[in-house]
């Protein structure tokens, strides 16, 4: 719940606030879950040490591999960053690294059940705060005129490719530590964490919260997150169902749902002043 | 005036599949002068502002200012030179309010360098700016989003943010179009007190009576090709000119 939370934050981040349309949230996740797996399996390093390694090592390496795609805009960086999960999974299977199709099993899980729990709470929190943060401080200001008109941005002397890189990094770190949590928390690391869920999900979760509101996301993560494991039960008919509220979130609420109490509080706030 | 060549734009050729937009176009730009472009629409000055300011390359030609070759840089390395532009069609920051859309400039490494990291209060630097340039500081126009802005603002806005970055050369594609006649009236002296401050311009336009009050000199194109240079006077007199431009009016 948390790992899709944070995979929802940072899709929101990158979309409306840099205009980076990021569809391959599984590769943050990937990359950070395999290093952190292959660390405290093959090195033997404790979880106090691969987790911040995977964080930063995730992040270099996604950052380098979107790097080449940056230039490219909308839609196009979209399909771009969608194929490259899909792309090291095959790598993976192919070449038989990493425990293949079997993934690498029996990692060091968290001491106790509080640590596991709390941990990614707290860390949802303080991303969501300093993601807040960070958008109105000038540097995030730069980053939301890149979106708004990249053209007057180069204009202003300022290189649109490095502040996109950086606001990638920060991303793709979050998403790193996602996956390394993910790892140590289910002492297991395998293909699946390349899966198509990490990518579509907090999509949905973001248009459920609200596009632009970065609590939106969390709150649409926690809402869905839950509905998933009740839909559970209606067994393959699950993704029927969990399509079905999507679209009726997209045809009826597009806005979403943080935007839409938004509206109201303030329509509120105005309707006592007169 | 000081005879010293800012930029020297030398043989510049695009074409768009079979359209020469820009045809083997050279001009020298002095430093300290205003330098009107007109033509008719579609005649290239939009996509000559873009080479020079690295929008675009060049098939052929090359231009030089400041003693590098801005053909061979990067869009935002040019405006690190102090060479910007406002753009034709305005697209501010629209989710951020005026003041806050300067902050983008202000935070270049250009004006980092030029106040030695001691810029102070970038907010208050940002209303300052704003309000020299026509900003109500009064009525909170600068506090104002800038989708919430009319037209003549946002044209302000534009200017204002080639202005943060303390320019050495402006290049302003179509100030003076789509604002009424008092706010063009309010946009002149703006202007004349840019030269005045030093700043050397240049101005794409269609408005002629406006430009020909404030340039020093005006180039004419048709169909990618100079076809007349010199004073505004000289230009009015010029028959290529008066066939080419003004002689539709003539006409009508």
């Amino acid at each position: 719940m948390g790992i899709f939370a944070l995979l929802a934050l940072i899709f929101d981040f990158l979309t409306n606030f840099v205009g980076i349309v990021n569809l391959g949230g599984a590769l943050f996740i990937g990359t950070g879950g395999y290093i952190s797996g292959v660390l405290n399996s093959y090195f033997g390093l404790p979880l106090v040490l691969t987790i911040p390694i995977a964080t930063l090592g995730g992040a270099l390496i996604s950052t380098l591999l979107l790097l080449p795609c940056l230039p490219i805009r909308g839609i196009y960086f979209a399909i771009v960053s969608l194929m490259y999960p899909l792309m090291l999974y095959r790598i993976i299977e192919a070449l038989n690294i990493f425990g293949g199709t079997d993934g690498i099993s029996a990692l060091a899980t968290f001491p106790n059940i509080w640590v596991d729990q709390y941990l990614i709470i707290a860390v949802v929190l303080i991303t969501l705060f300093a993601l807040r943060r960070l958008v109105n401080e000038d540097f995030g200001l730069v980053l939301r005129g890149i979106k708004d008109n990249d053209q007057a941005v180069r204009a202003s002397g300022i290189s649109i490719t490095w502040y996109k890189t950086q606001a990638v990094f920060i991303a793709s770190a979050i998403g790193s530590f996602a996956g390394a949590y993910l790892t140590h928390l289910y002492g297991w690391v395998g293909l699946s964490l390349f899966a198509l869920d990490f990518s579509i999900l907090p999509i949905a979760a973001t248009v459920l919260g609200g596009m632009g509101t970065l609590v939106g996301p969390v709150l649409g993560a926690f809402f869905l997150t839950p509905l998933n494991e009740i839909l559970r039960a209606f067994g393959p008919l699950r993704m029927v169902f969990y399509s079905l509220i999507l679209v009726a979130f997209i045809v009826f609420k597009p806005e979403g749902l943080m935007n839409y109490f938004q509206r109201k509080y303030h329509q509120f706030e105005h309707w006592i002043e007169v | 005036m000081s005879q010293e060549v800012l930029v020297q734009v030398r043989g510049v050729s695009k074409s768009f599949g079979g359209v020469k937009a820009v045809n083997n176009i050279s001009f020298d730009l002095v430093k300290g002068e205003i330098l009107g472009i007109i033509g008719p629409n579609g005649s290239g000055k939009t996509t000559l502002v873009n080479i020079i300011t690295g929008f675009v390359k060049p098939d052929s030609g090359k231009v030089f200012a400041m003693g590098k070759e801005l053909t061979k840089l990067e869009p935002h390395k040019i405006a690190d030179l102090g060479i910007t532009r406002t753009f034709q069609i305005m697209r501010p920051y629209y989710t951020l309010s005026a003041f806050k859309n300067l902050i983008v400039p202000l935070y270049s490494p250009r004006v980092k360098r030029a106040s030695g990291g001691k810029l102070g209060d970038r907010d208050a630097v940002a209303i300052d700016l704003l309000e020299e340039i026509g900003f109500e500081r009064d009525a909170f126009v600068p506090y104002k989003l800038a989708s919430a802005l009319p037209q003549g603002y946002l044209k302000r806005l534009e200017l204002a943010r080639c202005l943060a970055l303390r320019p050495e050369i402006v290049i302003a594609d179509e100030l003076f179009s789509g604002l009424s006649m008092s706010e063009i009236a309010t946009m002149v002296p703006i202007v004349e007190r840019l030269q005045m401050d030093g700043m050397t311009l240049i101005m794409i336009e269609h408005r002629l009576r406006e430009l020909f009050r404030v340039a020093n000199r005006v180039m004419v194109m048709n169909f990618g090709e100079k076809i007349a240079e010199g004073t505004p006077e000289e230009v009015m007199e010029n028959e290529t000119v008066k066939e080419a431009y003004l002689g539709m009016e003539a006409v009508v």
